[in-house]
């Protein structure tokens, strides 16, 4: 037996999935233009699914900070946060980050994947419980192989789900953490935060919440959900990414936990990796400093959600349940979503395709993400690009305007 | 559905214990629910019984496993930790686990 003979399942899904002439999965941007446009297959396309939801990837002073970082102090770090591989900068970054939420602490890690990764699976131990969503983020699910807590599934944006949960806990000792996500990434929800910290602080729960996909989107000064829903001091920690909004690639930890600097020397995910290397520290300060000087930023993704949003659902779509700045659009089947992801990269859109497994509840999406770079053009477009193929393929009715303009008043 | 599954159990589970009460729910009870939230994902005609092993004997997969687990657990109100779930091969194991799990409650 080969020792790879283990993933059969999933090589027969794959291979499925290639039957069809294309492999979502192995997309190659030959070369990328702006935060909307790259060549793919020798033809300009339009990305409507790169989470680069502020289109700062291209922004001129993050661009020249990162240019000059090199210039100064070179390519990389060579080394972890805990040898030789924290410099002012890093610090610095990290006092930024504090200050943004006006936390006490932050720790800056080298991804996002790995800020989870490495703080859930310290946080809790023997003895303790963590309680995740069900739609939780595969960085979240493999935090949980990393504790020897008890881990126990809640229904996807169900507080009830979680109480009832908590409530059998009963009065066992231990500790418990809930772990949430601001806007989940397949289709664009976010969590009903108000009630869930309701339902925490009733069971004495500590709560982490992810804001990957809602730092910048949400909130007056673009915190997140947890400011947007005015609970900013009941999210014990709070855990981001510099990988969409701010363009470049890292995570971060804030809270206002006294002891929270010991993990620092516990989490392994933290301690076992180079860290950030100088160009990337210095073009997510600039970035940063261009979230919070720049809040038109948001209210130009709004308006872009919106005309994504809006149009594809006049046209009769299925959608995730809100505006968010990522659109799932739902199809049928897994094999009707790859040939519809085809036609559209043919047609020179690019979008990501998500099947099962991974995806909640095995939904086929087309999952679009919208920038505050996109012009309303170019998003128009994709409505006209998607809907073509849409009634092409029998996915939407022909002619839904026409319908919906007879219909009652 | 749940009522043709429920039988489809009687008529293949030999344990005596079956109908045992524990804590105000029988096994029978709760072999009933398993099934019943199987049933959609049962590969033709073959039977579900105590001894199918979930991920390999029917088409589900292990998302699935733990969406299910969800519908148990709030049936019969206990929480089956992840890293037990993980554990689980069989129906009837599955059962058991409830059962324990309502016995201590």
């Amino acid at each position: 037996m080969g020792l790879l003979d283990r993933h059969a399942g999933l090589v027969s899904l794959y291979s499925e999935v290639r039957a069809t002439g294309a492999d979502p999965f192995q997309i190659r941007m030959e070369r990328v233009l702006s935060p909307t446009e790259a060549i793919i297959n020798g033809k300009k396309t339009l990305l409507v699914g790169t989470n680069n939801y502020f289109g700062l990837t291209f922004d001129p002073s993050c661009m020249e900070a990162a240019i000059e970082a090199i210039r100064a102090e070179g390519t990389g770090t060579t080394g972890s946060r805990i040898a030789n591989g924290s410099y002012s900068e890093h610090v610095a970054l990290e006092e930024e980050i504090a200050a943004f939420y006006g936390k006490k602490h932050c720790m800056v890690f080298t991804t996002g994947y790995q800020a989870n990764l490495g703080i859930i699976s310290n946080l809790v131990g023997a003895e303790d419980f963590l309680l995740i969503d069900a739609d939780s983020h595969a960085s979240i699910y493999d935090a949980c192989k990393q504790t020897q807590a008890e881990v126990v599934r809640f229904k996807h944006n169900d507080p009830a789900s979680l109480e009832a949960r908590l409530r059998r806990l009963g009065d066992k000792p231990g500790n418990r953490l809930v772990v949430l996500e601001g806007i989940y990434s397949m289709l664009g929800d976010s969590a009903p935060l108000k009630e869930f910290v309701a339902v925490c602080k009733k069971y004495k729960a500590y709560v982490l919440i992810d804001e990957a996909h809602s730092l910048g989107a949400l909130g007056d000064n673009g915190l997140g959900l947890c400011e947007k829903e005015g609970v900013l001091d009941d999210c014990h920690f709070i855990v981001g990414t510099f990988s969409k909004t701010l363009g470049a690639i890292g995570g971060y930890c804030v809270s206002n936990d006294p002891d929270f600097d010991v993990l620092r020397v516990t989490t392994r995910s933290y301690m076992f990796t180079a860290s950030l290397p100088p160009s990337i520290v210095a073009s997510v300060r600039q970035a940063l400093k261009v979230v919070k000087a720049h809040p038109e930023l948001r209210t130009h993704l709004w308006d872009n959600v919106a005309t994504l949003y809006e149009g594809l659902k006049a046209k009769g779509f299925t959608l995730g349940p809100e505006h968010g700045p990522v659109v799932g659009v739902h199809l049928p089947d897994k094999m009707l979503a790859i040939g519809f992801w085809r036609a559209m990269l043919d047609a020179g859109v690019y979008v990501n395709v998500a099947i099962p497994p991974a995806t909640p509840n095995g939904v086929s999406l087309l999952r679009c993400s919208v920038s505050a770079a996109h012009t309303k053009q170019q998003l128009d477009l994709m409505v006209e690009v998607m809907t073509g193929i849409g009634r092409q393929m029998g996915v939407i009715p022909a002619g839904p305007e026409q319908r919906a303009a007879g219909g009652t008043r | 559905m749940l009522r043709e599954a429920t039988n489809l159990i009687v008529e293949n589970d030999d344990m005596p214990e079956t109908f045992a009460t524990v804590g105000a729910i029988t096994r029978a009870e709760v072999m009933g629910e398993i099934c019943h939230h199987l049933a959609p994902f049962q590969i033709g005609e073959k039977p579900i019984t105590g001894a199918t092993v979930i991920t390999k004997d029917l088409a589900i997969d292990s998302l699935a496993v733990m969406d299910m687990v969800m519908e148990i657990e709030d049936r019969f109100d206990v929480s089956i930790p992840m890293n037990v779930v993980a554990e689980i091969y069989t129906v009837d194991e599955l059962a058991d686990t409830v059962l324990k799990l309502r016995a201590r409650r």
